[in-house]
Order: C-alpha cells, then structure tokens, then sequence
C-alpha cells in the first residue's frame, strides 16, 4: 500500500536542502497546514452561507442574493464585512467578562476540532490514536459557552437559551457518541485515517453507510441537533424566545456565534464523510483502476490525481450533506422541547445502544464484513 | 534542548500557572457562577497536563466527562437554583477564617513533605512512547485493575438509581403528608409537589 503523496516529507526535504536544520525545518512547517485548515473553514463557512441563501431561496422560489458579484456570491463577505463595523454593545448589569468570553468558548473547539479532519492519507493536520473521540470532547466543550452567554446577558430570554442549548446538547451527544462507537468498533481504531482505510478497496460497496444503516440515520440526526439546525433550533426559536441565547450579542461578538454554527455544520458534514462515506474514497477503487490501466501506484501524476481528486470527493460528500440539512431546514416543521429530549433520550438512546450490541453481534459472526 | 523539549517546558509553566489561579479563584470569588466557571479552567488545564504526559486517551476523557458533563451539571444546579442572598455577618468570621486557613495550611504542609519525601523512581525505560494508549488503558483495565474498574462502575449504578429514586418521589411512601409543619430548612429549594399539596390537600394522589 503506498502512501500517497508526503508533503511534510517533501517541505521539510527541501528546505534541508536550502541548508536548514531539520528542527528548523519542521517548525516553519508546523503552522502552514493549521493556517491552511483555518483558512480553508473560514471561506467553507462563507460557501455555505451562500449556498444556504440561495438554496434557501430556491425552495420558496425567490431569486436570492443577485447584486453583490457574479450571482451574489460576494454576500456572505459583505454580511461579514458588516458585521465586523457594527457597534460591539454589552448590555447593561450583564457581566462583560463572561458576555465577552462565551463566543470565544463556543468558537475555538469547533476550530480546534478540524486537527482530526483528514482530506487524504497523508492531507490532514495529524493523525491522533483518539481522532474521533477527540472532536466528540471537543464539542463538549461548547454547551459551557452556551450557558456562560446565556447568563452573562443579562436576560431571560438569553437564559433559556442558554440552558436549552445545554440540555440539547448533553441529551444528544450520548447517542452521537454511541454511533461513533460502533464505527470505531468495526475499524479497531479512533483514528479517522484507520476509518477511511478500513472502508477502502470496494469503491462505494465498502463504505460504512451500508454496514451502519441505523447508525448513519441516528448520528446524522444527532448532529443535527448538536448543530442546533432547523428541526432542532429550539435554543435560538425565534417565536418562543427572541433570538436565545443570541438575543443581546451584536457585532463581532455574535459574528463569532454565527461562525461557529455553519463552522460546526461543515465539520459536522465533514466528520459524516469521514464515517460513513468513505471519506477521500473515490466511487470506484482508484489503486484497482490504476493496476487495470497499467499505470504504477507511484506515478507522481497519479500520486498528484489521487490527492487532489481525494481533496474533491471529502468536500463533495461534505456539501451534498450540507445541501441535505439546508433542504430539511425548508422541509421540516421545529419539534417542541420535550418532543426534542422524548426523541433523544426515549428513541435514540435505546436504539443506539441495540445497535451497538447488534454491530457487536456481527462483527463476532461475520469477522470479514465487520473488521473482525 | 531542542525544540520539543522547550515547548514541553513553557506550556507546562503555563498550565501550572493557569491551574493555581483558577483553582483560588474558584476557592476565593464570591460569585458563586464565576466560581463553577473557573473549575471548567481547571479541569482544562489539568487535561493539558494529561497531554505533555503523553496520555491523550485521558486528557480527552478529561474534557468529556469533567468539562463536558459534571461542570455543566454543576453550572445546571447553579443557575436553576440562582437564589440571590446576602450573607449576614456572623459574629467571629475572622476566628473562623484564620482556623480554615490553619487547617489548610497543615494539609498543605502535609501534601509537601508527602512529595518531598517519596522517592520518585523514575524508570529511566519508562513507557514514554506506548503506541497506542487506548489499548494498552484496556489491558489493564481487563487484567490487574479489574476490580477496582467493576467497582467504580458499581458506584456509579448506586448513584444513579439513588438519583432516580430521589426524583421519582411517588416511589417513596408519603408519611409526612398529614403533618402541618412544614420545615424548610432540610428540604430541597424546589419542590413543588408540597407546595402544590399545601394548596389543595387530597386533590393529589
């Protein structure tokens, strides 16, 4: 099995060659691709905030943003640009260190959670033993700035909100955490590289989607609601508490909650692909292709073609699944509170937990199909 | 020293720093809220300690379950039971500062001499690099931490179904329902079954 193209390898090579030390090296190397990866969720967000205006617009048959650059595709830069010259207000009697330090807390483990994304066998940040579990404490972390926003504002709507977000978000990781579980099960490892690797080498007949038909519905309803996404957007429910925990924040301040939404919404995608669609796979084995056509695994072409096609087909599979949420965003009516927690803790927690023991079950009798 | 080892160093300066300062800020405020938040510090950097150990599986468990669900449960109690009160002064408050201060002093002094006095043998083939943490935390649990494993889990099975025995009151034979008295000083703050029971005697149950 060859490893595809080394990047790492090949930066620190060169500039060794330049006459640098290898320490020296590795340290001009290590923020490039953490740049890159903040960079490229940064402009993600900006991507689906478009596509969500204009998907948004299409379901109800309105045109959408039109006016700001070729089919208003420089709107979402504009509403950023406008956010970051509105008046940063704290509202009065609210607590400024705690209003100030909520979004940051919200924002910076959705961030910190894109270190596990990989994009190709050696296209990712670094490949940690706990990988998954990492992005599932990561994103426990978030319900603490809900409530310190929340409280912070002064504000009951605000409080609810808060409160709400954090119920939603403890009720829901359990069975997130249980899907995730059975995957990591079958791949005999946390590591989201071993999780694509497990599912390679059929094409799409090898991906988890088939092996884990429960799985994949109850984490991606799961991740839905971690994400507070329409059927699931009680926290910030408009017509029951203002805007939530939002409700006091202007500015940069609730630039960064909104950031940090469609942030966790694209990693939420991304983390979907990685687990159940095979990650940078493409349809077809790609190496079996290569072999058919008579072309070396080692072919630095081919070694470019696979990287940037891997690259394609992650973000490809991350906004088909983004579309997803958006349509079901215009398709599906807001759930009640307590129709909210009845589904996760009565319907997805026991069915997540059958699930897993079923996968046990499996991969005990069919070693072969389930990563024995 | 190369590179490695001086990050090792600054961000373990940093994490200790971080660790003191909000463990006596979560002691010292008076802001009950800020208190809860500051341990959510504390058990993060404590978590960062876990990692410059090379026990990753444990510093993200860290994350889960001490920030992730016990501070926010915390955080929960706090705010569903925000009972704004003005401490009223109590006569000898210096009294009892300065023996709470003794007190800790001597666990203090305690703890340090602790330290001092066990010898650290550090193996010099320690397992700095185990490769992969995860399976060698299961071995043991499986093999020689066996029973202290089963036995947290007991506990934690107590916990839970004293919890549920606590909320779920109609579980509970009512005795006290006749009595008039009603004290408030032992029970919890919320508790509307009585309230409502006070109202409207016999209408429940």
């Amino acid at each position: 099995m060859n490893s595809g193209i080394d990047l790492q390898g090949s930066f620190i090579e060169t500039l060794r060659g330049f006459g640098l030390s290898p320490g020296l090296a590795k340290t001009i190397w290590l923020p490039l691709p953490m740049l890159l990866m903040i960079i490229g969720a940064t402009v993600g967000v900006l991507v689906v905030v478009w596509l969500e205006r204009k998907i948004s617009a299409a379901a109800q048959q309105r045109i959408g943003p039109e006016y700001a650059g070729p089919l208003g595709v420089l709107q979402p830069v504009a509403d950023g640009i406008k956010l970051v010259f509105k008046e940063d207000v704290i509202p009065g009697k609210s607590d400024p260190w705690l209003f100030t330090l909520g979004p940051v807390l919200v924002v910076v483990p959705v961030f910190l959670s894109y270190l596990i994304v990989p994009f190709g066998q050696n296209l990712n940040i670094t490949d940690l033993n706990v990988g998954i579990f990492l992005w599932i404490a990561l994103s426990s972390i978030a319900p603490i700035g809900l409530l310190m926003s929340g409280y912070a504002s002064n504000n009951k709507y605000s409080l609810l909100g808060g409160l709400r977000a954090a119920a939603q978000s403890i009720s829901y990781e359990i069975p997130l955490a249980l899907a995730v579980l059975a995957i990591a099960m079958m791949s005999n490892s946390l590591s989201t590289v071993d999780i694509v690797e497990q599912q390679s080498g059929y094409g799409i007949l090898g991906w988890n989607v088939w092996r884990q038909p429960v799985g994949f519905i109850i984490f991606w309803i799961s991740a839905l609601a971690e994400c507070e996404r329409l059927p699931f957007d009680l926290p910030e429910a408009e017509e029951e508490l203002v805007a939530g925990y939002q409700t006091e924040y202007a500015g940069m301040k609730f630039a960064l909650f909104y950031l940090g939404s469609y942030i966790n919404l694209v990693l939420s995608a991304l983390v979907f692909a990685v687990l159940y669609l095979g990650g940078w796979e493409f349809i077809v084995p790609l190496d079996h292709l290569a072999d058919w056509i008579g072309v070396s695994e080692t072919t630095p072409w081919l070694q470019v073609l696979t990287g940037s096609l891997g690259i394609i087909m992650t973000l490809v599979k991350a906004y088909f699944l983004v579309f997803l949420a958006i349509l079901l965003r215009w398709t599906v009516p807001r759930v009640r509170i307590d129709q909210l927690l009845d589904l996760g803790w009565k319907f997805l927690l026991p069915v997540s937990l059958a699930n897993l023991l079923l996968t046990a079950a499996l991969k005990l009798a069919f070693p072969v199909a389930f990563g024995g | 020293m190369n590179l490695a080892e001086g990050v090792q160093i600054v961000s373990f300066g940093i994490l200790a720093v971080m660790i003191l300062t909000a463990a006596l800020g979560v002691v010292l405020l008076s802001n009950i809220v800020h208190s809860a938040f500051l341990l959510a510090g504390v058990f993060l950097s404590i978590s960062g300690l876990y990692l410059l150990l090379n026990a990753d599986f444990v510093a993200a468990a860290q994350i889960l379950i001490y920030v992730g669900a016990v501070n926010v449960l915390i955080l929960f109690a706090i705010m569903l039971v925000n009972k704004q009160e003005d401490f009223s002064k109590i006569p000898g408050s210096l009294f009892r500062k300065v023996a709470t201060g003794v007190v800790c002093l001597g666990l203090f002094a305690l703890l340090g001499t602790m330290v001092l006095v066990t010898p650290w043998a550090l193996d010099s083939t320690s397992p700095a690099v185990i490769e992969n943490t995860i399976i060698a935390l299961g071995e043991h649990f499986f093999s020689d931490f066996l029973l202290p494993f089963e036995l947290a889990s007991v506990l934690l099975l107590m916990a839970m179904v004293g919890a549920i025995i606590l909320a779920r009151r109609d579980l509970i034979p009512e005795v006290s329902e006749t009595t008039d008295t009603v004290t408030t000083s032992l029970t919890l703050p919320e508790r509307p079954r009585e309230l409502s029971s006070i109202g409207n005697v016999g209408e429940n149950n």
